[in-house]
């Protein structure tokens, strides 16, 4: 399969690079400063896309490359790709789900903890000397509070299932009710957000989620309801956000995601009711194998005309 | 009850120096630099002692000795490591603690510290703030489901961070002074057997002279160089000068502490180690809990210089 050209939109994984290298003839966009010259010279040969959380396979990308059969993404979220596109020209569509759920999951968990009980900011406490001089202050706890989830899918069942075992009612919004759901159902998200002391949002982004969390959301979230996000920036409107946060009318948030990612608002550095990750949801040596291992295995399956092994079109 | 003297070691709480202030004389123990005219002064009037988990904030043999009037030591804390229980039974000298009330406190700050060592969020919280993320991404950590936990004293808080992992999907095993016969976790006769056949070691136990050290560097060679250690319970459990070289050397894989043999004094050595989460015995900090607690101690006072039935008895 070595003749097989295969795009990789950019440098997600070393080890996925090297697999991708060791079976197909491999475009690394991202060495490629002049991206027009580089699909007019190499356009006819590439006939896969790799694509992750920053790059995927737009509109103009499908369009410049003819011979196009197959967008295999290395993440479980499709925003980075016009799905609509690909039905038409019936270009194959994989991504990566259940590998990562887990690890969304613990993230997500790991976020509430740090962000309630001020975890990065005791550890900087102590590392800077100040224990010696007295008690951090007192925090606030998680177990018990009322959790609501945005997107009830794999990652949010997930995440419900290990918030359960801290005794914490979950209640949760999806575009419809899910009759065997033992969770509460919330019609909308601003109900949802007024009846939840933590607010998560696991849901897709498409355009009928972006800023699904506005102004409303967050001040019926208020200023002791907690914001994590390990979905896409872009679901939270983030200036809208951030004032909330400067302004006290929100009490926190944990944010693995962010609009214009990697730049995060520096409004938020100098708060101490945040935690700010660099999108590390799945970025474990376990799962990121895992996810590897699932494009080569659908990018394999596709050219040897076996069933895909997670198509998503 | 204003007359009678309550001695509180340590400034633990200001919500509980308020309602001790409310009800007794409270002499605040911390304020007296020079101990011994302070007891010479005031110890007749002393009645009740209020102690604490911490360093210093506990009734030691010295200073029960130094109160004749003492009748009640009511600890604002789960942990009796910091009392002389033989020499309160021995003088008839009630002691109270705070069990239950804390209990999912500390257990959620377990799985944090799990998180947060694993997943390197501290570090990666840091890593963005710095402006490192616009360099490169960070690097890969590892997964926390599914991985085995071993807890080393399974208890109302050993009990509750197991029920805890289960919903990560961890196998549970533990070790404990006996077998508990109706646990559905694997039991280990030893600390060694469960190190070694743990990737994550979880010190719940009490300290007594018997737990003193019980993490020692064969209990941290068997947990590894993938191996990960986190303390809930007293920083004397783990030989500390051990555990540091342990880190240090890459014979451990990592920790999360939130108690240090000389707290505060935490060693300077981990502090360069980015495998390692240190927290200031924040176990049970948070509003709630200490509420809780201090209604606890003030209820356990007030019951025994009401002659009723104390609440949460130790002895």
């Amino acid at each position: 399969m070595e003749a097989i050209g295969v795009l990789m939109a950019g440098p997600m994984s070393p080890y996925l690079e090297k697999e991708l290298d060791k079976r197909f003839k491999l475009f690394r966009f991202w060495n490629f400063p002049q991206k027009t010259e580089f699909l007019k010279e190499n356009s006819n040969s590439i006939r896969a896309v790799v694509g992750y959380t920053t790059a995927g396979a737009d509109a103009q990308l499908i369009d410049s490359l003819p011979g196009l059969e197959i967008v295999a993404s290395y993440s479980v979220g499709l925003d980075k790709i016009d799905l609509e596109k690909c039905k038409e020209k019936g270009i194959r569509v994989t991504n990566t789900p259940d590998v990562l759920t887990e690890d969304v999951a613990d993230l997500a968990i790991g976020l509430i903890l740090a962000t309630l009980r001020k975890m990065c900011e005791c550890d900087r406490y102590v590392r800077s000397g100040l224990w010696k001089k007295g008690d951090f202050r007192l925090t606030t706890k998680f177990s018990g509070k009322s959790v609501g989830i945005i997107g009830l899918g794999r990652i949010g069942s997930a995440i419900a299932k290990r918030a359960e075992a801290f005794g914490c009612p979950i209640s949760y919004f999806t575009r419809s009710e899910k009759p065997d759901s033992e969770y509460k159902y919330y019609p909308n998200v601003i109900d949802l957000a007024s009846n939840c002391q933590i607010l998560i949002v696991a849901c897709p982004l498409t355009s009928e989620t972006c800023h699904i969390i506005n102004r409303e959301v967050i001040n019926a979230l208020g200023p002791k309801g907690i914001l994590i996000n390990i979905g896409r920036g872009p679901h939270v409107d983030e200036p809208e956000l951030v004032s909330a946060l400067v302004e006290g009318r929100l009490g926190g948030a944990g944010l693995d995601v962010f609009e214009h990612e990697p730049e995060v608002p520096e409004q938020l550095f100098g708060l101490d009711n945040v935690v700010l990750l660099p999108h590390v949801g799945s970025a474990t040596v376990e799962t990121r194998n895992a996810m590897a291992d699932l494009v080569i295995g659908n990018l394999e399956a596709h050219f040897l005309k076996k069933p895909l092994l997670t198509p998503v079109v | 009850m204003e007359a009678i003297g309550v001695l509180m070691t340590f400034p633990i709480s200001t919500y509980l120096e308020q309602e001790l202030d409310k009800r007794f004389k409270l002499f605040r123990y911390w304020k007296f630099p020079l101990k011994i005219e302070f007891l010479r002064e005031n110890s007749s009037s002393i009645r009740a002692i209020v102690g604490t988990g911490r360093v210093g904030g506990g009734a030691d043999t010295e200073l029960i000795n130094s109160l004749p009037r003492l009748e009640i030591v009511a600890s604002h804390s789960v942990g009796l490591d910091k009392i002389d229980l033989v020499k309160c039974k021995e003088k008839g000298i009630r002691v109270t603690y705070t069990p239950d009330v804390l209990t999912e406190e500390v257990a959620d700050l377990a799985i944090g510290l799990i998180l947060s060592t694993l997943r390197r969020i501290c570090e990666c919280d840091r890593y963005l703030r710095s402006g490192l993320w616009k360099k490169g991404a960070f690097k890969l950590t590892t997964k926390f489901s599914g991985k085995s936990v071993g807890i080393v004293g399974l208890g109302r808080i050993g009990s509750a961070i197991a029920k805890r992992a289960e919903a990560f999907g961890c196998p549970i095993s533990y070790y404990s002074r006996s077998e508990k016969s109706d646990s559905k976790y694997k039991y280990y006769p030893n600390v060694i057997d469960l190190a070694s056949n743990s990737q994550i070691l979880i010190v719940a136990c009490p300290l007594n002279d018997e737990t003193h050290h019980i993490i020692n560097r064969e209990v941290i060679s068997a947990l590894g160089p993938k191996g990960v250690l986190i303390n809930i319970g007293r920083g004397p459990l783990v030989d500390e000068p051990e555990l540091v070289s342990a880190l240090v050397e890459g014979r451990l894989g990592g920790a999360g502490l939130d108690v240090f043999e000389h707290e505060p004094r935490v060693p300077g050595q981990l502090f360069g180690l980015d495998n390692v989460v240190l927290l200031p015995h924040v176990g049970t900090a948070t509003m709630e809990t200490r509420k809780a607690m201090a209604d606890l101690v003030i209820g356990n006072l007030e019951a025994h210089f009401l002659n009723r039935p104390l609440l949460t008895p130790v002895v």
